[in-house]
């Protein structure tokens, strides 16, 4: 497994940089590697399911089991792969080369949020999650 | 819109919260302002007290729920109002989760009914009024097409990254009105800032970081970790070719300014996107002046990019 240091030193330069269409897959596999950080420090054993075709999804999903406050990232997850899908089928496309930078950023965001919660679980419990909230309502 | 909507939308009781009084005046001043350039009514809320914020929701949720209910309280009873309108997303958060409290958590009904008997004031009863954002405010009571028509300039094609936060639309089941099909907010894309900015003449550009978590609670346990994730939003804002980042939470737009001068400081990375409340904005596009939005009570410096595009 990628030390999550070097995860985070690889996205901090690609979304520094000017990554292309090219690195697609690459970042994908990135934001991958975040999560399984994530799902390994609860002590479970990473999925290698997907999720709407995406293993990014059902990795997230997988760690946000029992812990509300980590569908804060949820939307970068989608925003990611939603990204892929862009890039992968219109890699000649004008705004390729933005829509890659675009997506580099949106792991580096998954990457500084879980890290955050890597060392203090409650990033994004007081804010948006609300667990009493959620926990009451099922 | 409904034309209900429009109608009810135009006189509400007015929740600005404590941070409207400190370090988020300018969206405070310019809510007012923006209100009374659309014809619409605030009355503020007699004696409101803080909605429990997140750390009285940390320490005891209940608590947290009576704070809020009271608030509700006084604009239903006392003030004989059917909406509470909240321009900070925690305040609308928070009431938003007291009233969800309320109808489901008989627990929470009980510490609310014990603890507004002690206070001495009726016991806030779910429904009573309905709470909403400065969004829907505004979308609801003039809308897209009311706002075209009174826009004097409008904002001239100005680009703009709008930024929600977290609390706006999380968690989903304290908002049963949001995701409920067309002419409703959705919560995986928020979209009514987006739609006023536009029809006050706008460009919105594709921002997918409109709902990231700004790493506000983070501050002060790692204040360098909230710097990365502001500086990754600022970043964002800049590659989708924003010129101004649109905000309308207090707490957002602080977490912004801060970061973004902390930024340079700390790592030595200068951004030039500007930060400004979307309230400030639409009073622009609506002929007011930079002063009178309180563009001068911001710590982002748009004055100068604002008014080279004619605008107050």
């Amino acid at each position: 497994m990628i030390p999550l240091e070097a995860v985070e030193a690889r996205l901090t330069t690609l979304a520094a940089g000017t990554p292309t269409a090219d690195d697609a897959a690459e970042i994908l596999a990135l934001g991958e590697a975040v999560l399984e950080h994530w799902v390994r420090a609860r002590g479970e054993t990473p999925t290698e399911d997907r999720q709407e075709g995406f293993r990014l999804l059902a990795l997230h999903r997988q760690g946000a089991r029992g812990l509300p406050s980590f569908n804060a990232c949820r939307e970068s997850c989608r925003e990611l792969v939603y990204h892929h899908n862009l890039l992968t089928w219109q890699p000649d496309h004008p705004d390729a080369d933005r829509r890659a930078r675009m997506m580099a950023l949106l792991a580096n965001h998954l990457c500084l949020f879980v890290g955050g919660k890597l060392q203090t679980e409650r990033l994004g419990e007081f804010c948006c999650a609300s667990k009493p909230v959620r926990a009451q309502s099922g | 819109m409904s034309e209900s909507k429009t109608d009810k939308y135009r006189r509400v009781a007015y929740y600005p919260g404590c941070a409207l009084e400190g370090t988020g005046h300018p969206y405070n001043r310019s809510t007012k302002a923006v209100g009374k350039a659309l014809g619409l009514d605030l009355v503020e809320v007699e004696n409101w007290n803080c909605c429990g914020a997140m750390e009285v929701k940390n320490v005891d949720p209940k608590l947290q729920t009576y704070l809020s209910s009271r608030v509700m309280s006084i604009a239903a009873n006392q003030m004989r109002m059917d909406v509470v309108m909240a321009p900070c997303n925690g305040c609308y958060h928070n009431l938003k989760k007291a009233e969800h409290d309320l109808a489901h958590d008989p627990a929470s009904a009980a510490v609310v009914d014990r603890l507004s008997a002690k206070a001495g004031h009726p016991a806030y009863q779910p429904g009573q009024v309905e709470s909403i954002h400065a969004l829907e405010w505004i979308k609801g009571a003039i809308g897209e097409d009311g706002l075209r028509a009174r826009v004097k300039g409008g904002l001239q094609g100005l680009r703009i990254a709008n930024y929600y936060g977290c609390m706006y639309t999380r968690p989903r089941n304290i908002f049963p009105e949001k995701d409920a099909g067309p002419g409703s907010e959705s919560t995986a894309k928020p979209h009514f800032m987006d739609d006023l900015l536009a029809a006050a003449g706008a460009v919105n550009v594709d921002f997918p970081l409109k709902t990231a978590c700004c790493g506000g609670a983070h501050t002060l346990s790692d204040s360098d970790l909230s710097t990365k994730l502001v500086l990754n939003i600022l970043n964002a804002a800049e590659a989708a070719g924003a010129e101004i980042i649109a905000t309308e939470c207090p707490t957002c737009h602080s977490g912004l300014e801060m970061h973004q001068i902390r930024a340079e400081k700390r790592f030595q990375r200068k951004t030039q996107v500007k930060i400004v409340y979307f309230t400030q904005l639409l009073g622009l596009a609506l002929g007011l002046s930079a002063r009178q939005v309180g563009l001068h009570e911001n710590v982002s410096a748009s004055r100068e990019l604002l008014a080279g595009k004619g605008l107050g």
